[in-house]
């Protein structure tokens, strides 16, 4: 130990600025260099933030519109000659009348109502069928339903809102302007004009659209028209595949491993595969769903029950994943204390440890239910992406239906030529955003609630 | 049957086995619940539980082999000669799938009855065009050979959904005659029914496995019939991208992996910096409510859904990109890009970097800190000499775990980047401009098998192979970077 | 050079280090120290005992300002250092900390190479203008930590794989690499057998002829061999302070007796 004081003290302490009030040149330029640091830190949390508001506002910008749609209204003789020629009103024979026999009552419709407003469509360079263009091509389909559905009402005259065709709505909320309506084959700057002046006298207006929550898609050029409640149904019908699939035997495989689970070889690979499923890319459960569910075991393609299916094998990790997390916070004396009372091993999980981790269970289902809820390339594989204007029929047949989901709905509207789709698939994520919100939200609020510290 | 009809009537069977197990341990007591070895209700789900699995096993087994007995059966009528006219056996028995549907359809609409559906003739009767009235999908004309396989097969699916009626409600019934049988006071019901729940739980934990076995099975199977269409060499090594339906293809997968790898490459120069360094802020600046506020703000990013990006990657980010940048400088006029994607892509693995980051760094011990501290380290020389370090091997892990998440993003690359093919042929300076337009090998796993596929050209097939190159590149990332995290975490507990 | 000891010794120019008056510390609600007053010798080593939770390391973090990195602590009062208060508003605490080193509980060496764990401090305060004079700082500190011979062989090994005695040692070297002015230890034996521990306390002893060291310390024995002053913690009062050799023999509080005697602990 000698070589402690191989060197003499004061020899060794070199001459320092003394004093610590005043800071050296070199811990300034430190310090200085602390600051960048930190300002770095900032500017990463900074860039996070912002895009996290930039995306959402460029959403709800874009997709705000789409829950708001231009209308026509008009006062509409149901003509029985036209709709009922027998006179019976047999349900069915009204129904034999196809969308081109409502034609010519809405054209009628718009005549008059020109006419009582004192427009002449002449006076705008337009002809009475470039008028009635302005209304969407889906009306007399719209007419049709409302008619089948209420068969009473024919020989009555009935006010109407029919919708405008997608160019005008566009006219409305920036989309479409005089410059642009000259270069564009479905709409004149004429139209625009006549519209204005429709809009002046209270016969155009624009109002909240529930048709775009619940009607089904509509086609390439009425975007005016198409909604997401197929893609609604199909997303419902999908998750509630996957609740009554991935969480029963999520919590099986769960309690097994985390409880009874003997440490060996197979244990191993359980745990191996399970933390290598939760980051396999999504897209290759689609092709094990095209594979195996679609063209091996014959399910129909666009079926809610393969996406499902898909779905639940994606989940199934994530909730293996929390379930396991919440069976390990309950502590072992809760355990000891049911075995110690005579209750076998099974009956202390299933009477007192399950009981107390539900709350995290549940909460890791509904997040796992997020994720899937927003998966889209799987269930593009297996078909969903196909354009699907029926409902699927009620449960356990309708899972068998074709059918769309939310987010397939958005990536096919984005696909569409017409601009009106974007708007429409914007409108789209934000209802699906909503869903997601209120969903952890409730994971949030379960937490919160129910959540034990040991 | 239809499947659901068998499944209620065994849950029927099986409540009965419930009653019938329970009353008759009870009888056994004389009525005394007290003098059974397990509580009474044990007895029933024994009855319950011996009625219902096996026969749902057995019909989950059932329906998981036959279809492929089925197929072999029908396809063994089939000539060679038409096997060899159509290309492959599974192109002729899609055909022959298509046209048994048909009959179907034809039955169900009443235009034929059962009878004709079984003995029709392709020689005397213009088959194809009844069958396309029924709204059926034919796309050749049906000949006598498919035509008699699509009536065995038809015949055959029948007789086997018969079968499995039968068989599944037999051992269904066998069961609860069994269990009703045990049923008896000293009976040890409890121990019984706990090694059959024990089991269940068992075969719930193996649906990783088989997920897993699912996933490398289907895919291997396809890749191989793709290997027997096209070279393998020319696949892994080929430097074009340029798929025709019409044959002559050329399936390079090498434009493909380099416009993955540029776009995650974009990705994580984005994502790894901003995460890296919001992990360290929250973690060790950050006053507890900025943490309460940022941290979940920038967590939300990770929950919103990959369409979403997609979405803004499309409307948003490309446009911006080529009006303000691209266009003025001349780099291109494309609103799909290598940066519009990776950029987006970027943002969405912020979050992924940022929470493993913090998690790793929150792990340093804070002896670690208080060390560099005592010896007069300001705080960004602690993190960056001290910390950093010491948490190296779990930044890497997170690093590659956000790299397998690029390497397998679909959506945003599918809204973003485009679906023209690295031109590699040309050189690198015609792949290396960031602004251009370029696609993935998710991209293309989707084009290829969305829309009308043909499960027999290598056009379709080659998805299958480019997937199986996908997931092993991306199991071979996880694995690594969960056994460095892994090895990481065992050094600080 | 032992000789040099008795010569040191005899010189008594023990000029007050540290003058505290009136400190407090709090934990959030919880008063931790009460109105303790201690003066800091130079060139001594000044030895902090009591019981557990008794504040003693709580103080001994007050004198570079440790406590900082602990959200919810406050200090009050005034502690100079050479006459000036290192809580004024002005001074920076990575400054007061180069002249005041500390010494952890636990062996906390860097996941470096023991060269670059040596290296750490004097690289961050420019101790060295060029390889040569980092090398021979190196190689001094090593030698004053009493820990050369046993790793000049290796300086490339990391730290992190000497043994526990080793690594304490190195962490020494690694605290008087910066030429500090004191050197706070915190219980730097506790976690080592007592081989070390012998090891480590010649070690202290040594270091008193070149720095004011302050030790914390649950072994009463550690206190009376290595320290020339000693002073008693009790639930965050400091009870009395002193001579070590009176402290342990004639100490003038009844708690202080009740604490060495073993009644109270």
């Amino acid at each position: 130990m000698t070589d402690a004081t191989a060197q003499g003290p004061d020899a060794s302490r070199p001459e320092r600025s003394g004093s610590l009030i005043a800071l050296d040149e070199r811990t300034r330029r430190r310090n200085r260099s602390e600051r960048r640091f930190r300002l770095y830190g900032l500017i990463a949390i900074g860039i996070g933030v912002l895009a996290l508001v930039v995306l959402l506002t460029s959403i709800l910008s874009q997709g705000l519109p789409a829950f708001q749609q231009t209308f026509v209204n008009a006062s509409v003789y149901l003509d029985p000659a036209k709709l009922d020629k027998n006179g019976t009103r047999d349900i069915e024979e009204i129904k034999k009348v196809s969308t081109f026999g409502y034609a010519p009552l809405i054209a009628d419709a718009m005549d008059r109502k020109m006419e009582s407003l004192g427009i002449d469509p002449e006076e705008f360079g337009l002809s009475d069928k470039d008028a009635l263009e302005m209304i969407s091509k889906e009306a007399a389909a719209q007419l049709r339903r409302y008619v089948i559905a209420n068969p009473d009402q024919i020989g009555q005259t009935v006010e109407f809102r029919f919708l405008a065709n997608g160019r005008i709505d566009g006219y409305y909320k920036g989309r479409v302007t005089m410059e642009s309506a000259e270069r564009d084959s479905n709409v004149s700057p004429a139209q625009l004009r006549l519209a204005d002046e429709l809009k002046a006298d209270g016969a155009l207006g624009t109002y909240f659209n529930w048709d775009f929550i619940t009607a089904a898609d509509a086609s390439e050029n009425r975007p005016e028209a198409a909604g997401i409640g197929v893609a609604i149904i199909g997303s419902f019908y999908m998750m509630l595949v996957v609740l009554f699939l991935a969480l029963p035997i999520g919590v099986a495989a769960s309690i097994y491993l985390e409880e009874f689970a003997p440490k060996n070889w197979f244990t191993d690979l359980i745990e191996v595969n399970i933390s290598n499923l939760a980051a396999v890319p999504s897209i290759v459960f689609g092709i094990l769903g095209l594979a195996i569910f679609i063209n091996y075991v014959g399910l129909p393609q666009s079926a809610p029950i393969v996406g499902g299916l898909v779905l639940t094998l994606m989940t199934l990790p994530t909730i293996i994943i929390s379930t396991r997390a919440s069976l390990k916070s309950v502590p072992p004396s809760i355990r000891d204390a049911a075995l110690g009372v005579g209750a076998s091993k099974m009956q202390s999980v299933f009477h007192h440890v399950l009981p107390l981790a539900m709350p995290g269970i549940l909460t890791g289902t509904i997040i796992g239910l997020a994720q899937a809820l927003g998966e889209t390339a799987p269930l593009m594989l297996i078909g969903m992406v196909a354009f699907v204007r029926e409902y699927p029929g009620a449960p356990p047949e309708g899972f068998f239906d074709p059918a769309s989901a939310l987010p397939v709905q958005v990536y096919n509207w984005t696909t569409r030529a017409d601009p009106a789709f974007v708007e429409r698939a914007s409108g789209a994520i934000i209802v699906l955003l909503l869903f997601l919100l209120c969903m952890n939200m409730i994971a949030i609020i379960l937490r919160r609630r129910f959540e034990r510290r040991w | 049957m239809p499947l659901l009809w068998i499944v209620l009537v065994v849950l029927g069977l099986g409540l009965i086995g419930y009653l019938m197990g329970r009353s008759r341990a009870l009888g056994s007591a004389g009525g005394d619940g007290r003098q059974l070895h397990s509580l009474p209700s044990y007895y029933g789900w024994h009855g319950f539980m011996l009625t219902v699995v096996p026969a749902l096993l057995m019909m989950a087994a059932w329906l998981l082999v036959a279809p492929s007995v089925i197929e072999n059966r029908a396809a063994a009528g089939i000539p060679d000669a038409k096997i060899a006219e159509r290309g492959s056996r599974s192109l002729v028995m899609a055909e022959v799938r298509r046209t048994g549907e048909a009959l179907d359809m034809a039955v169900a609409q009443g235009t034929m009855d059962e009878d004709m559906a079984r003995n029709l003739r392709a020689d005397f009767t213009d088959v194809t065009e009844r069958l396309k009235a029924t709204g059926a999908i034919i796309t050749t004309t049906v000949d006598q050979p498919i035509l008699e396989a699509a009536q065995n097969y038809r015949v055959m699916a029948k007789a086997s959904n018969l079968y499995m009626s039968i068989a599944v409600l037999g051992l269904a019934v066998v069961g609860l005659v069994f269990a009703f049988m045990r049923s008896d006071k000293d009976f040890r019901a409890r121990n019984v029914v706990e090694q059959g729940i024990k089991a269940i739980l068992i075969l719930a934990s193996t649906i990783a496995i088989m997920t897993t076995l699912g996933i490398v099975l289907s895919m291997l199977f396809e890749t191989a019939n793709f290997f027997e269409q096209y070279s393998w060499r020319e696949f892994f090594f080929g430097l074009n991208w340029a798929p025709d339906f019409r044959g002559n293809s050329e399936l390079g997968m090498l434009p493909l992996l380099w416009g993955t790898l540029y776009i995650s490459l974009v990705a994580l120069l984005v994502a790894v910096p901003i995460g890296l360094f919001a992990a360290i802020y929250l973690s060790e600046y950050a006053s507890p409510r900025l943490r309460a506020v940022a941290k979940p703000m920038i967590e939300i990013l990770a929950g919103i859904p990959t369409i979403v990006y997609g979405l803004f990657a499309l409307i948003t980010v490309g446009p911006l990109i080529r009006d303000w940048i691209a266009q003025p400088a001349g780099f291109g006029n494309s609103t799909n890009s290598v940066i519009t994607a990776g950029l987006v892509m970027g943002i969405m693995l912020i979050p992924f970097v940022s929470s493993l980051s913090d998690d790793i760094i929150n792990a340093v011990p804070q002896a670690m800190r208080d060390g560099s501290y005592g010896l007069g380290a300001t705080q960004s020389e602690t993190i960056k000499q001290v910390v950093l370090p010491a948490a190296l091997p779990g930044i890497v892990g997170a690093v590659l775990l956000a790299a397998s998440r690029a390497i397998g993003e679909t959506m945003i690359v599918v809204m973003g980047a485009g679906a023209a093919a690295a031109q590699m042929e040309q050189g690198l300076g015609a792949i290396i401009n960031p602004f251009q337009a370029m696609t993935t090998v998710t991209v293309k796993i989707v084009s290829q098998l969305t829309g009308d596929t043909d499960f027999a050209s290598p056009e379709t097939l080659v998805a299958f192979a480019l997937g199986l190159t996908l997931f092993v590149i991306t199991l071979g990332l996880n694995v690594l970077a969960l056994y460095i995290v892994r090895k990481y975490r065992e050094q600080y507990e | 050079m032992n000789d040099m000891r008795p010569l040191e010794r005899a010189v008594e120019t023990k000029e007050i280090k540290f003058e505290c008056r009136d400190c407090q510390v709090y934990y959030g609600d919880t008063h931790a120290i009460k109105d303790v007053n201690v003066d800091i010798e130079d060139k001594t080593v000044t030895a902090f005992i009591g019981p557990s939770g008794c504040g003693k390391s709580t103080f001994l973090r007050c004198l570079n300002r440790m406590n900082d990195t602990i959200d919810i602590a406050r200090v009050e009062g005034s502690f100079l250092l050479d006459g000036e208060n290192i809580y004024d508003k002005r001074v920076d605490p990575v400054q007061l900390r180069a002249k005041v080193g500390m010494v952890f509980q636990k062996p906390n060496p860097f996941p470096k190479s023991i060269y670059d764990n040596i290296a750490y401090g004097p690289r961050i305060h420019g101790l060295a203008k060029n390889k040569a004079e980092l090398d021979e700082i190196v190689e001094k500190s090593l030698r004053r930590g009493a820990i050369w011979n046993e790793v000049k062989d290796r300086l490339d090994a990391p730290g992190t794989g000497l043994s526990g005695g080793q690594q304490q040692r190195l962490c020494i070297a690694r605290a008087v690499a910066t030429e500090p002015e004191v050197l706070l230890m915190d219980e730097p034996c506790s976690a080592l057998d007592p081989i070390a521990t012998a090891q480590v306390e010649e070690l202290i002893d040594e270091l008193r002829e070149s720095y004011s060291v302050v030790i914390v310390t649950h072994s009463m024995q550690q206190a009376a061999r290595v320290s020339q002053k000693t002073a008693f913690f009790h639930l965050g009062n400091l009870v009395e302070f002193g001579e070590t050799g009176q402290i342990f023999t004639n100490p003038k509080d009844p708690r202080t007796e009740s604490y060495i005697t073993g009644r109270i602990g």
